[in-house]
């Protein structure tokens, strides 16, 4: 392995990596989600089967900025697009 | 004592390799080359065991003497149809059949990979054509309710100069749910992987002839990886679709007709 292959790999694993940040944000929005979902069922237990559904949608929306950070990980990594 | 043989399939993966499906043949149309891959034909099993279901559970229906068959046809068929009632309202649930076979053929392309298949919906294609699906479903049902004109004016809303913006928006909704589900899905399975090949070379570390530590340890894990989240994702891509369907439309009012 020459010197500009491996300075490649190398730049593809730190940016895989700090792709992942990405995650943080999606981990603190869907805890807050459920959290004022626990809320709203202990308020309203007759509600419980909507609220559930809404707030798996509104993870889900809330989940995508992470799912895009990791499939540029998997990209940088598996498929090594710049070397 | 001595050395039992270990057989190939308990060696383990030799090394980790990632690529998308397998091209099982390819031809030239129109100066392009189509790709003929394993994803098609796993689709066709796909909608092979979904039609021989159906063609079973809903056999020799009838109106007294329910059999135990009939029963659970009837079951899902009533909770696929209160959820469409649920999130959409009464008067989308024409929409029933649709989401029903959408959801279906989610679950069932991503439980093929228990069989050790590759998984229909780890294949940006499928789920890209599904998105386009509903997208086409989202503009026909905005022609339909607010003809070309409101159309057409819907990208200048509020203000005109949002409409750039509502342009990127409009496209971004099927984008971001395939790429949403295929995420899940491909990410699942490659973790699923990388777990695999390294309890492989684990086993291989602590001085076992075949890779024990991968039997057994992995189910765990496929519990969250394969099953939950394959029933997570079908279910969202279904609330999705929905959701953004009936958004299209005019709301309804407010008894609900």
């Amino acid at each position: 392995m020459d010197m500009s292959e491996a300075i490649v790999l190398c730049g593809s694993a730190i940016g895989a990596g700090l792709a992942m940040i990405a995650g943080i944000g999606p981990g603190i929005g869907e805890g807050y989600a459920v959290g004022k979902a626990c809320e709203a069922i202990a308020r309203q237990p007759e509600a419980s089967g909507a609220v559930t559904r809404t707030m798996f949608v509104g993870c889900a929306v809330a989940e995508s900025t992470g799912i895009y950070g990791l499939i540029i990980a998997l990209l940088l990594i598996f498929l090594k697009p710049f070397t | 004592m001595a050395m039992m043989a270990i057989p190939e399939c308990l060696q383990g993966p030799e090394q980790l390799s990632v690529t998308g499906p397998k091209v099982i043949f390819s031809f030239e149309l129109f100066g392009t080359t189509v790709n003929f891959t394993e994803t098609v034909i796993l689709e066709w099993i796909v909608m092979a065991i979904i039609l021989g279901g159906c063609a079973f559970l809903t056999h020799n229906l009838k109106v007294r003497g329910v059999s135990k068959r009939q029963a659970i046809a009837e079951m899902a068929v009533e909770a696929i149809t209160n959820l469409v009632r649920d999130t959409m309202g009464k008067r989308w649930l024409w929409f029933t059949p649709y989401i029903a076979s959408i959801f279906c053929f989610s679950i069932f392309g991503s439980l093929i990979s228990l069989l050790g298949f590759r998984a229909v919906t780890s294949d940006f294609s499928v789920l890209l054509t599904w998105a386009a699906m509903t997208f086409a479903l989202i503009t026909w049902t905005k022609l339909k309710f607010g003809g070309v004109g409101g159309y057409l004016k819907g990208f200048a809303d509020p203000i005109p100069v949002m409409l750039p913006i509502n342009i990127l928006s409009e496209i971004s909704t099927p984008t971001a749910m395939a790429l949403r589900h295929f995420g899940n899905i491909a990410g699942g399975s490659i973790i699923m992987g990388l777990i695999y090949f390294g309890l492989t070379s684990l086993s291989h570390m602590i001085g076992m002839q075949g890779a024990w530590l991968s039997i057994g340890i992995p189910a765990v894990l496929s519990l969250y990886f394969d099953l939950f989240s394959d029933f997570m994702q079908a279910f969202i891509f279904v609330m999705l679709t929905m959701v953004f369907i009936s958004n299209a439309g005019p709301q309804e009012d407010a008894d609900g007709a």
